[in-house]
């Protein structure tokens, strides 16, 4: 059952509130290839909820017109497995950083990609805590210089997409922000998946953590040629340390949650009418 | 009148508990009312395991105080054990595992050589369990047909054969008994009760009520002591076409209650001290976005882990206070195993109506024990939904709109013009950030205290006084130990006191006009809780001057009426020469 789809511009998308990103920031980027995807998809503003936590991107809600919660720091995903689990039509997007996702919001990532609710989850990744006013973050290099590293950061940085391939993402994808086309294309497909879809939009902060420079040389399509059902090839793409990779590294088709449920509904019901009062029988 | 307490021990994992539970439901099918308190180790194997169970032909209000029949598996189970047997009653032990000297005055003993009939005459050792049982019923005139029933019912899916050895068991038991010499006079026979009763714990009853209610989306971590709620709702909630998630820690079930509320759903969370602490952020997050949201908190011992199988309220100061700001939720206390299944009723109505989170504090005494409930009437179920926008509402939607009661029209996704954000930063009425604006903090504040007046009209609407309406000694409890509250008010009636107990069901917001009515009229108010440093009456100490009587108690059991009977009388002899009440213990 799909639900009824409307014809609106990507403009037609944005709401009367308006960024209060710094001029240059990589969110901007994202907001707008996600407006060009809910008007490429037809997606009606009255079935959609856009989901976020705590930081540069948990405004995100606020702009974009349809149902939104902004939540706390690092819960966007267990709010949008209850808002599924309690309505499956429903088109959710979550949205976060680096560090609501993958510091505070860590212990929830997992989960998510094992339960496979068909949700969308998009990190604006900077790799680095920017509403804060510059501290390292999950996704910083070894020997970044922020506010809280000022002899340079000693830990290493998490991988965002081997993380999640490992963790049993059906969907794993990176774009980035200052590619708008092919960020579209991939929040079009991440959306369109059936299952939990995980993008990891690299999107720079201009203020803190300004990498546009150094990005540029290190990006990488991930080749035409590769097999996105393979999982092997996906992590090999992952872990190379020499290329950022853009594009589709892992997709496979597993049952969601909420076929899960559905399921254990009915087998629950074959073997006893829905009746309360049938329950209490049972206690006598 | 019959009025018995039946205590079975032994080793844990050898049927201690299900001999118990099968005792339990037998006199409650024979027509008695019953009312369970169990004890057990963390333990999961071994270690020693005790039930109780007491049954009447009236209505229990507690526990009961000592024990009139002992049935002690092992040594360890009478060493514990004898010393709660009232002079007059019985002990009955295995002979082939320990006798005991018989030396307690006044006590009948009687040996029964259970482990080897299990062995040589049915030869399944687990078997002396409804040996013991036939030996109970036949003992002491409980109707062995409610017995051999209860066996045909509970092994039914196990197949005449098993049956039939648990029904030999039972009668090779009742056969015992005609070889002893019955030296002790109580005499159960039936009970008044004709309506095929429940027979539900706590928790069972408070999912029952959840699912009564309407609840349709359960998330919970595994916890003790609530963690059977999850169980229960896991079996039960599908068949009704709702969901149990079992999250991956307490702060993502609250998560998902509230983002299933936040889609239209009912939803709840059940958890015990440690995972409720884990809650505290998202409870604000509830208050601030004005979310409808149950939470229940089955108390246990705390601070940390503290002593996860025994019973406190000790949460009460987190469940009213925890969390940062000025951040208004509603606390219900639950009384008894009945009020279970209405109260998780009331809590799921206040939370659609005022839109807040509304936390419902039980306990391991009451989540655990058992008792006998009429079949819950359905057509008393009334649900209460949350507010909806208009049409009109719709045209230029506010979700946090101002309104006379403070009650602003909430939306769901699905709705056309519906679309709002959900907002944990401070808000405008639409729903717009507004974390710079200082003079609209003070008015949504205002707002969702607002919504107060008329939960504190509920307040004071749903509690009760038992006894004297107008006490020269009056007693404030709440949550558990209403029954036993109840008890030790009739003892000291029965004795002449003046003396009444009111009893809140929401503590937070205090029911303050029925409050000040029962404490002006009095000369002393004496508050027992189950806690250390009495939270309750710093609770009512900030409403109140008056020099409150704490009675607290934390060793990780509940009251007994004669505890709270005794400080009546104390405080009484201290109003009756003039003397200062006891000043507040710590």
């Amino acid at each position: 059952m799909s639900n009824p789809t409307v014809s609106l511009t990507p403009q037609e998308y944005k709401t009367e509130e308006h960024p209060i990103w710094c001029p240059g920031c990589g969110d901007f980027g994202v907001l707008s290839a996600l407006y060009n995807s809910l008007s490429a998809l037809k997606i009606h503003p009255k079935d959609l909820v856009v989901v976020s936590g705590i930081g540069c991107s948990g405004r995100t809600p606020g702009f974009v017109k349809s149902y939104g919660f902004h939540s706390v720091h690092g819960r966007v995903l267990p709010v949008a497995l209850g808002i599924k689990a309690a309505n499956p039509k429903l088109t959710v997007i979550g949205v976060g950083g680096d560090g609501d996702g993958f510091a505070i919001g860590g212990g929830h990532l997992p989960h998510a990609a094992r339960r496979n609710p068909d949700i969308t989850y998009i990190i604006m990744d900077n790799s680095i805590y920017g509403l804060t006013k510059g501290q390292y973050s999950p996704t910083s290099p070894i020997g970044f210089q922020a506010g809280s590293t000022p002899y340079g950061n000693i830990e290493q940085p998490l991988n965002p997409l081997a993380l999640t391939i490992a963790y049993g993402a059906t969907f794993v994808a990176q774009g980035y922000s200052s590619k708008p086309k092919e960020l579209t294309q991939l929040i079009n497909r991440a959306i369109e998946h059936q299952g939990f879809g995980f993008l990891n939009a690299i999107s720079p902060c201009i203020t803190f953590n300004n990498t546009y420079k150094v990005l540029s040389a290190r990006l990488k399509e991930v080749p035409a040629d590769h097999d996105v059902t393979n999982r092997v090839k996906a992590f090999e793409l992952a872990l190379q340390t020499d290329a950022v990779s853009l594009g589709v590294l892992y997709q496979t088709r597993k049952p969601t949650f909420e076929e899960g449920m559905h399921q254990v509904i009915q087998k629950a019901q074959a073997a006893s009418p829905p009746r309360l009062d049938e329950i209490f029988s049972e206690f006598s | 009148m019959v009025d018995c307490v039946f205590r079975v021990g032994g080793e844990g994992g050898e049927g201690v508990i299900s001999t118990g539970e099968l005792l339990t439901l037998a006199l409650a099918r024979a027509g008695f009312e019953i009312y369970t308190f169990r004890t057990y180790p963390a333990e999961i194997k071994g270690g020693h395991a005790n039930y109780q169970v007491r049954a009447a032909d009236k209505l229990l209000l507690s526990q009961g105080a000592a024990v009139d029949v002992l049935m002690a598996f092992n040594e360890e189970a009478y060493q514990k054990h004898y010393k709660d047997v009232r002079p007059g009653g019985v002990i009955l032990y295995d002979s082939d595992s320990y006798t005991p000297a018989e030396d307690v005055h006044g006590v009948i003993y009687y040996g029964v050589p259970l482990t080897s009939m299990a062995t040589e005459k049915i030869g399944i050792k687990l078997t002396k369990n409804i040996i013991s049982l036939g030996v109970l019923a036949a003992l002491f005139e409980v109707p062995i047909e409610k017995f051999e029933g209860l066996l045909r019912d509970r092994f039914r899916k196990k197949g005449e054969a098993v049956i039939l050895k648990n029904l030999e068991a039972l009668r090779l038991g009742v056969e015992y008994v005609k070889t002893i010499h019955k030296r002790d006079s109580i005499r159960m026979g039936s009970g008044p009760r004709t309506v095929k009763e429940l027979v539900l714990s706590g928790n069972e009853s408070l999912a029952l009520g959840a699912i009564a209610s309407g609840c349709r989306i359960y998330a919970g971590y595994p916890i003790t002591p609530a963690t059977d709620i999850m169980e229960f709702l896991a079996k039960e909630l599908p068949k009704v076409g709702g969901y149990v998630i079992q999250t991956e820690d307490e702060i993502s079930a609250v998560g998902v209650v509230l983002g299933a509320s936040f889609a239209g759903t009912k939803a709840m969370t059940a958890t015990s001290g440690p995972g409720f602490s884990l809650m505290t952020e998202m409870i604000g997050l509830a208050v601030a976005a004005e979310i409808p949201a149950v939470i229940v908190d089955v108390q246990r011992v705390g601070p940390s882990t503290g002593m996860p199988t025994k019973t406190e309220q000790g949460d009460l100061y987190l469940a009213v206070y925890g969390g940062h700001g000025s951040c208004p939720r509603i606390v219900m206390a639950l009384n008894n195993v009945e009020d279970c299944f209405y109260g998780i009723q009331r809590a799921f109505n206040l939370a659609e109506e005022f839109q807040m989170p509304v936390i419902v504090l039980s306990d391991q005494y009451l989540g655990h024990r058992k008792a006998t409930v009429p079949p819950p009437d359905l057509s008393k179920v009334q649900i209460i939904e949350r507010r909806k926008p208009s049409a009109e509402e719709l045209k230029n939607y506010k979700r946090y709109k101002i309104t006379p009661d403070f009650v602003s029209p909430l939306s769901m996704p699905g709705m056309e013009g519906g679309g709002y954000v959900a907002e944990g930063l401070e808000h405008d009425e639409v729903g717009y950030p507004a974390a710079s604006d200082h003079e609209n903090h003070l008015r949504l504040t205002q707002k969702r205290y607002g919504k107060f007046v008329a939960v504190e009209r509920i307040s004071n609407e749903m509690a009760r006084i038992h006894g004297e309406e107008h006490p020269e000694i009056g007693i404030i409890g709440w949550g558990s130990s209403e029954g036993v509250i109840r008890e030790a008010v009739q003892m000291a009636q029965a004795k002449g006191y003046s003396v009444g107990a009111l009893h809140p069901k929401i503590i937070y917001p205090l029911p303050l006009a029925r409050m000040r009515d029962f404490i002006n009229g009095a000369k002393a108010v004496i508050i027992p809780e189950l806690n250390y440093t009495g939270q309750f009456a710093t609770l009512l100490r900030k409403r109140f001057t008056r020099d409150f009587v704490q009675l607290n108690k934390s060793i990780g059991l509940p009251f007994t009426p004669k505890e709270i009977f005794d400080k009546i009388e104390e405080v009484a002899e201290n109003v009756k020469s003039n003397r200062q009440p006891d000043p507040a213990r710590v």
